[in-house]
């Protein structure tokens, strides 16, 4: 066990646990981007990241486009459907109580991923390979699948992108503002409503190319895919702090990292691969309540 | 001619009426003043005039100049904040209420929102309508912020910004969505007899270099006798009293209901 890993095997380790704590984080700051805005825990989120796989499947595999046309039309549908979930399931209880909201996406959630099951069956569906992409290629003794180095990066470019429109563009800015404070924002003339169908679509498109990356690690597709990555990555965001985006990716990169070096160190323990987030979640909120980013709630009088 | 008008407005919470007929006249370039006990329901006339409660009957009628000069007299009542924000009305509150987290000069960026227009895709891009735009924006901020006093402070967080400076803030941020009509929320509040008189010398410049009618709550007497054209006095919800500083300091009902003990304002 310990004792066989040699230091090659420690880094591909390494580089498989950056690869899977990118794809994690890039659907963590979808929640916590929709927590940050509607103090909302959008559990729909791991089932449109479903629903983007699906896209992509159909794209390739049933309507034979080629796979850049049909990651932009995934990545486009998947930001509406996520503004449109909005529009139907959240908006019309913009004044409810926030329980009302929770209900809701748990609603939705289990919507998405029936309707899944009823169109598309319970079947697996084999993900087109993409063999430039999965062939291992070696390096300094060290044999990697080029996917594992082209999430990372892609998923620190999209992120780059994300800082730059919450920091720099108008539309960020009133993200910013509407987290602080959701009332006075309106009053001071920004269009509400606008800035939350950004946010969703913003946060879905990054699960669609989420989901993109880990159909070409994983190629299978399912109903209920989403559903214990949507836990892990909303683990992820509230470890960092949810509603911080930058915790939402240094909790994803945490959670991969255990996760796939628990694995390495302690192949015995293989089978309890999934407790490892709910393990972390446990310790780091005994000690930071907040999450790691999160910022201490004062509560207001 | 009338800027902002109310018809018999009431506001009811379950049982509790909060503002009860209220019927106010704000004639453009004046400076009114709302006063009262605490609990009179100040704060949420202010809410219902800005759109945050839609009031339970009555009607809240604004008239602003539009561009080319013309007033028109439009209902406001129920209507979105952010709609009555682009109309022309725009506030500071009681408890600052500043985005915390957010520069200075993001926390007045942010109220030019409404009047510059260019898509997301070309601020992404860079494009040079996108970017005259938001050098546009930023001058005029920058303006209000030098106004204001706060230019030396534009990077700060708001939130470590001293208490009175973060009043002038919510001034600036309330400035930058062009209003015609400012409402101020007890702007003296917390502040020294110094603090309160430099803002009274800075509330009637702005009135002035910005063309602006104010309606504004506040409770040091003082101020509000000093500055204000006309006063309405609130007392649970309803209006006692209406009139210009002499006739509210001698009306015996207000008086009774606020000024009574306050031996300062009887001579």
């Amino acid at each position: 066990m310990v004792v066989g890993m040699t230091l090659s095997t420690f880094l591909q380790q390494l580089i498989n646990g950056l690869s899977l704590g990118s794809l994690y984080a890039l659907i963590a700051i979808g929640y916590t981007m929709v927590y940050g805005i509607l103090k909302l825990i959008n559990f729909a989120h791991g089932d449109i990241f479903m629903m983007a796989a699906y896209f992509a499947y159909f794209g390739i595999s049933v309507f034979f486009l080629p796979w850049y046309v049909t990651f932009i039309i995934t990545i486009l549908l998947t930001m509406l459907l996520g503004a449109g979930i909005e529009r139907m399931a959240y908006r019309p209880l913009r004044e409810a109580p926030k329980t009302s909201l929770l209900i809701s996406a748990i609603g939705v959630s289990f919507l998405l991923e029936n309707l899944a099951t009823y169109l598309f069956s319970g079947k697996p569906q084999a993900f087109p390979e993409f063999p430039v992409m999965t062939t291992p290629i070696f390096v300094g003794g060290l044999s990697i699948q080029p996917v594992s180095i082209v999430i990372p990066i892609v998923a620190f470019f999209l992120m780059t992108v994300l800082l730059f429109i919450i920091n720099k563009t108008k539309v960020g800015m009133a993200m910013r503002a509407v987290s602080v404070d959701y009332d006075t924002a309106k009053l001071m003339g920004i269009k509400i409503d606008n800035v939350i169908s950004s946010t969703f679509a913003i946060g879905s498109g990054l699960a669609a190319v989420g989901a993109l990356l880990w159909c070409m690690k994983y190629p299978s597709v399912l109903p209920l895919m989403g559903v214990v990555p949507g836990l892990k990555c909303f683990i992820a965001a509230v470890i960092g702090g949810i509603g911080n985006v930058k915790g939402a990716v240094l909790g994803g990169l945490i959670l991969g990292f255990s996760e796939v070096l628990m694995v390495a160190f302690f192949p015995s323990l293989t089978g309890y691969r999934d407790a490892v987030a709910f393990i972390i979640l446990i310790i780091i909120l005994l000690f930071l309540p907040n999450g790691i980013l999160g910022k201490k709630q004062v509560e207001k009088v | 001619m009338s800027l902002l008008r109310t018809e018999n407005v009431i506001m009811q919470f379950g049982g509790v009426i909060a503002v009860n007929d209220l019927n106010i006249d704000i004639k453009k370039g004046e400076l009114a003043a709302l006063i009262g006990p605490n609990g009179a329901g100040k704060t949420t006339a202010f809410n219902v005039i800005t759109g945050v409660y839609t009031p339970t009957s009555g009607k809240v009628l604004f008239s602003p100049t539009d561009s080319a000069g013309v007033a028109s007299e439009i209902d406001i009542s129920g209507k979105r904040p952010d709609k009555i924000t682009g109309l022309g009305i725009a506030r500071t509150f009681q408890n600052i209420r500043l985005f915390s987290d957010l520069s200075v000069l993001e926390n007045v960026l942010i109220a030019t929102h409404l009047n510059i227009n260019y898509s997301f895709l070309s601020a992404m891009l860079r494009m040079p309508k996108a970017r005259k735009g938001e050098r546009e924006a930023k001058e005029k901020c920058e303006f209000l912020l030098e106004r204001m006093g706060l230019i030396d402070l534009k990077n700060e967080k708001a939130s470590s910004l001293p208490y009175g400076q973060q009043r002038h803030l919510e001034i600036a941020r309330a400035l930058a969505t062009n209003p015609q009509l400012l409402l101020l929320d007890e702007p003296a509040a917390g502040m020294n007899p110094q603090e309160t008189d430099e803002l009274t010398d800075l509330i009637f410049k702005l009135k002035t270099d910005f063309d602006l009618t104010i309606f504004m709550i506040e409770h040091h007497m003082d101020l509000v006798m000093e500055i204000s054209d006309h006063i309405y006095v609130l007392d649970f919800g309803c209006t006692i009293a209406k009139g210009n500083p002499n006739e509210i300091q001698n009306d015996p009902k207000v008086i009774e209901a606020y000024l009574g003990v306050d031996e300062d304002v009887e001579d």
